[in-house]
């Protein structure tokens, strides 16, 4: 009653708190999710959404699930079976790779695991070096390692390929390889030259406006007929063929998009300085553009790894393909749903990851401008 | 991973010198390479199916193994393909496989308009349904109105839409890529019928999830006689595809099987053993193989119905009966055409 | 100094090799020579591996009698039609199932973006755990989880879920009446049509009034009366000229009605739900990137929130949304040939399927099946660069 009645000098009232109802949880309650009858109207609809699906998932997945075991008879089939995953993993992780020579994945993975790291780390001084080694040495040390039928180790044919492995495979060699087709593609879009910049319109057009699933059955079924008589490729080599063919129309893209994008002093600058075409291109312009692009190759990566689950449309065995297979044999039967769950799984880590990190990418390119 | 570099060149590399040798055989290919390319199923039990670790097994894998044993008198030298009922002819036109033995209809279209040539039967078929036992259902002809899981572009596609058309009656075909995937739909009840080559329906039956709730119907729509395939135009290897399946056959007539072989060669005067097993003559220079091409088939694949017992026959699970596969003596179809 | 410059002598010309033009001339011959060289080898192989085995080409097979049946024609087709009659039924349900996942992940999409930007915590919430973890999953899995997996728990038809006596869902599908339409039918679309005319020509008289007067004129409401109270007047006077006949379960399954197989129902679930996530994000962005000064501004200027919404943001956002949510219908379209994997008869299953097989000319067939997507694409490509444009002449 005293303070109502005090006078105060203008600028000199002391702060109040402020009101009860705009602080703590109570306060973050009214604001978020309670400020209007509308609102109230949505929390509620929430929460029953949330009710209905989250708690059946819970007791599925986790709480009723069956976790230790061998047999089919070990689950109680009231939640999940993992032991239908336990059972099938190495199918699952290798596909019918010979278990004597799966230290070799296991050796790619190591190797690839340690580089990637070394490239990721921001201040780790020899990232050209890492860079150079991944792009020329690696693949090299990759393919005698998983083909194998040198320097004494056993052949291993690709139809023992499968499993998450060769999801892998796929992808990565889809993306690497599409790097270098999608560069010249882009530059070849924005040349001043009108026969070379048509030809790479109608290509990347072309691959750009057809499914996967039409260019991985042309690998498959058409392919075999445009080589001369005798000349016959490995399926698994057709399909890479195909996903690399596709995938460059979309690198090619993601490519000109970082073009696009360095100023036009760039070019002037490095014109300037009498550097030819080829030298401006590889010294001045691709470096930056590169870099620009990290996200979309990311994205785009991305977005090729999904669609590896497209092989297994032509019979290739990739780690969707080979849960499908698992749950086909007679004493597994009926375990489908979990083989999907866990595949699904398997790719939400790694999507949601690569995501994360091209959107972290994104944001620390975007502060230097 | 990442191996596209060598991939490439490897690619550019055999591009580039591969482009001569078209008129090379396929028996000359097959004797370089050291092993016989044998196109198969994608796992049909009993026909030709891997197990966990990929060995395959089945008549049809018996009849690439015994070309494999006739050619380079290993029947271990096969490596097989597994193919789809759509890549199964591109393989073979393409020359990715040298042999494509995967239960596969002899059909005039395919004989002529696609470019190859069948070898023989080495088993005789017929397309059959399954339905479930409790929908009580006794004939083909009560099926109207039905929908039926089928494999996409086979003969047994075509078959279905005749044998309902022709009755007319009217249907709902469910077509499906991949075998897997038409027994997972008629198992989840996408389907009231399952159609397909019988024996294949028996050998797809154990992977239903209570076989004995379903039920296969007596009628047969069609004759599905099949056979391994080769490309045009290679008539040496043609007869070689040919005379290995006959001379298994041959042999379960004459009587020669795997256990008795070593026997019967040294012993037997009957003068169609000393033919058959190279003791007599040399047939197989006629083939362009050596004298013992039919013996190192008995001895290791056996004869055909040993190959038959083994793989389809009533004590395995497949669980078929010799029927019309009977030798004609029997009062079956399987004759062998005379090995002189 | 004029006369100095006319007569310095002109530049020399570089060598012939050194020379800008000649040299991209040459390049580009280069390059087209190595194309068509390429070509024409892989042209040169392909012939001579059909003719050296036998193997038919040429497009008549198009003509010839197709044989197999197909479980969803929306055109008439049975087996005595022909190869290219079957094309242009499996067409036609590859366009039904892009343009109804189109219009469902359009609509989900729009909702689920304006959710995660809702300033209720729970729903933006839930909105983001949606879009996170169904983008990130192949949608070939997604396909089979709701056709393999949810299907599965359907019942069968003769315990199928019954709505009202007329709406059965079983696992042979979604059976719904089907309207039939009696003679004098044709008097209530017209009446819709003469609707519509009268609703654009009603739209440009409120605008140039409008325009003259500044007075509004409520359109909305006025247009939905002449939408709604036309083609029901027209169905007085004629009585009602139409039935609905039920689905009946005979014999295995529903007759009757219309109908909807699994594959459809399963295919435009994961197309939608799958490309919902992408549209959701699309129009988050969109919404964002107008800056809240618009909104301010508009206030300022007096309209009231509804308006500001219409007139203001909507308008610059929608800027920003078209062309990437053009592509994500791309993108459903030519996803739409999964429909392969669940046999859904699309162009995929039914032409590059079991007709190539029967035929066995995949070259012809393939490069039939790429030219459609690839129509497809192109036409949507075409419509949003006329958009682009369009829009562009907006901006002032």
């Amino acid at each position: 009653m005293a303070d109502m009645q005090q006078a105060y000098e203008p600028g000199t009232h002391p702060d109040l708190p402020p009101p009860r109802s705009t602080v703590g949880v109570v306060g973050w309650l009214r604001q978020n999710l309670f400020s209007s009858p509308f609102n109230w109207a949505m929390t509620f609809f929430s929460i029953y959404v949330v009710y209905i699906i989250v708690p059946p998932i819970l007791s599925w997945t986790l709480i009723d699930a069956d976790w230790v075991g061998k047999t089919r008879d070990d689950c109680s089939r009231v939640g999940a079976c993992w032991v239908f995953i336990g059972v099938w993993f190495k199918q699952l992780m290798y596909g019918r790779y010979p278990d004597t020579e799966l230290w070799r994945i296991n050796l790619a993975y190591v190797i690839l695991g340690v580089s990637l790291t070394a490239l990721l780390v921001p201040r780790f001084p020899w990232k050209h070096w890492v860079g150079v080694f991944l792009l020329f040495v690696f693949p090299i040390i990759a393919f005698y390692l998983f083909v194998g039928d040198a320097f004494g180790l056993p052949l291993v044919e690709t139809p023992l390929w499968g499993g998450l492995f060769l999801t892998l495979v796929i992808a990565i060699v889809g993306i690497v390889a599409s790097l270098p087709i999608g560069i010249v593609l882009a530059l070849g879009r924005r040349s001043s030259m009108p026969v070379v910049r048509a030809i790479c319109v109608c290509f990347i057009e072309l691959w750009r406006g057809v499914p996967l699933i039409t260019v991985l059955f042309m690998s498959s079924v058409m392919f075999p007929l445009f080589m001369p008589e005798g000349v016959n490729f490995d399926k698994l080599v057709r399909a890479l063929v195909g996903v690399m063919l596709f995938s460059s129309a979309y690198m090619a893209e993601v490519v000109r998009g970082g073009l696009q994008a360095i100023p036009k002093g760039q070019y002037e600058g490095a014109q300037a300085l009498g550097l030819s075409y080829w030298k401006m291109m590889a010294l001045i312009i691709m470096p930056q553009a590169l870099k620009l692009v990290i996200p979309g190759i990311v994205n785009t990566f991305i977005g090729l790894f999904k669609d590896t689950t497209l092989v297994l449309i032509i019979g290739l065995f990739d780690f969707l393909g080979m849960a499908q297979l698992s749950a086909t044999n007679q004493n597994w039967l009926g375990f489908a749903v979990e083989g999907y769950v866990f595949v699904a799984f398997g790719f939400w880590i790694f999507c949601f990851s690569m995501s994360r990190y091209s959107q972290h990418l994104e944001k620390k390119l975007h502060t230097g401008h | 991973m990442k191996n596209s570099v060598s991939v490439i060149a490897l690619a550019a590399a055999a591009v580039m010198f591969v482009a001569a040798p078209a008129g090379a055989g396929t028996l000359e290919e097959v004797q370089k390479k050291g092993f016989v390319q044998c196109g198969v199923s994608q796992g049909v039990p009993g026909f030709s199916n891997p197990d966990e670790k990929g060995n395959w097994t089945g008549i049809d894998v018996d009849v690439c193994r015994a070309v494999a044993a006739a050619v380079l008198g290993d029947a271990g030298k096969v490596k097989f393909t597994p193919l789809s009922a759509k890549e199964r002819f591109t393989a073979l036109q393409s020359g990715e496989i040298d042999v494509l033995s995967r239960n596969t209809t002899w059909t005039l279209v395919r004989d002529t308009a696609l470019g190859l040539n069948f070898a023989g039967v080495n088993y005789y078929d017929g397309q059959g349904f399954m339905v479930r036992k409790d929908l009580g259902i006794k004939s083909a002809m009560e099926l109207a109105g039905a929908s039926v899981c089928v494999n996409i572009g086979t003969t047994t596609e075509l078959n279905m839409a005749d044998f309902f058309r022709g009755n007319s009656m009217d249907y709902k075909p469910v077509v499906f890529e991949k075998a897997d995937e038409v027994v997972a739909a008629y198992d989840s009840g996408r389907c009231d019928v399952y159609t397909t080559d019988q024996s294949a329906l028996a050998a797809q039956r154990i992977k239903l999830k209570d076989p004995k709730a379903h039920v296969v119907l007596p009628e047969v729509i069609s004759k599905e006689p099949l056979g391994p395939v080769v490309r045009h135009g290679d008539d040496q290897w043609l007869d070689i595809v040919k005379w290995s399946l006959y001379a298994m056959l041959e042999a379960e007539e004459y009587g020669v099987s795997s256990k008795n072989v070593d026997k019967v060669k040294s012993g037997s005067k009957n003068p169609i053993h000393k033919r058959l097993l190279g003791v007599e003559g040399d047939l197989g220079k006629n083939l362009g193989l050596g004298k013992e091409w039919a013996y190192n088939i008995v001895k290791q694949v056996g004869n055909y119905g040993e190959s038959f017992d083994r793989n389809v026959g009533p004590s395995t699970a497949v669980g078929l009966p010799r029927g019309v596969n009977a030798q004609w003596k029997d009062g079956g179809l399987q004759y062998a055409m005379p090995v002189r | 100094m004029a006369e100095e410059t006319k007569q310095a002598p002109p530049p020399a010309r570089p060598p012939i090799w050194n020379d800008p033009v000649y040299r991209a001339l040459f390049f580009q011959v280069l390059v087209l020579g190595g194309v068509i060289l390429g070509g024409a080898y892989l042209v040169n192989n392909t012939l001579a591996n059909l003719e050296r085995q036998g193997i038919a080409s040429g497009f008549g097979f198009l003509e010839r009698t197709a044989g197999f049946s197909i479980s969803m024609t929306l055109i008439e087709y049975s087996e005595e039609m022909s190869y290219g009659r079957a094309f242009f039924v499996s067409l036609v349900n590859t366009v039904l199932v892009s343009l109804v996942g189109i219009v469902l992940a359009t609509i989900l999409g729009f909702i689920v973006g304006i959710a995660r930007l809702s300033s209720n915590w729970l729903l933006a919430r839930m909105a983001a755990v949606y879009i996170e973890v169904l983008r990130n999953i192949p949608l070939l899995l997604q396909i089979f989880f709701w056709y393999f997996a949810v299907l599965r728990n359907l019942p069968s038809p003769r315990q199928s879920v019954e709505v009202f006596d007329s709406f059965f869902l079983n696992k042979r599908g979604l059976f719904s009446p089907a309207p039939v339409f009696e003679p004098g039918f044709w008097l209530i679309p017209t009446a819709f049509a003469v609707g519509v005319v009268a609703v654009i020509f009603l739209a440009r008289w409120a605008r140039k009034r409008r325009d003259a007067t500044g007075q509004p004129f409520h359109t909305v409401y006025v247009s939905l009366g002449v939408l709604i109270a036309l083609p029901f007047l027209a169905a007085i006077v004629t009585g009602f000229p139409m039935t609905w006949e039920y689905p009946v379960l005979k014999g295995f399954n529903f007759k009757g009605g219309s109908e909807l197989i699994p594959e459809f129902v399963a295919l435009v679930f994961a197309l939608a739900l799958y490309t919902a996530t992408f549209i959701a994000e699309i129009v988050r962005a969109g919404i964002m990137a107008v800056s809240h000064g618009q909104t301010e501004a508009s206030y300022a200027l007096g309209l009231r929130p509804g308006p500001t919404l219409r007139l203001v943001v909507i308008p610059q956002a929608l800027r920003v949304i078209i062309p990437p949510l053009t592509s994500q219908y791309l993108n459903l379209t030519k996803n739409s040939s999964l429909a392969a994997a669940i046999a859904y008869p699309d162009v995929v299953l039914v032409f590059a399927g079991t007709a190539l097989m029967q035929t066995g000319q995949a070259v012809e067939i393939i490069a039939i099946t790429m030219a459609v997507y690839l129509t497809i694409s192109l036409l949507i490509s075409a419509f949003m660069n006329w958009y682009n444009e369009k829009m562009a002449l907006v901006e002032r």
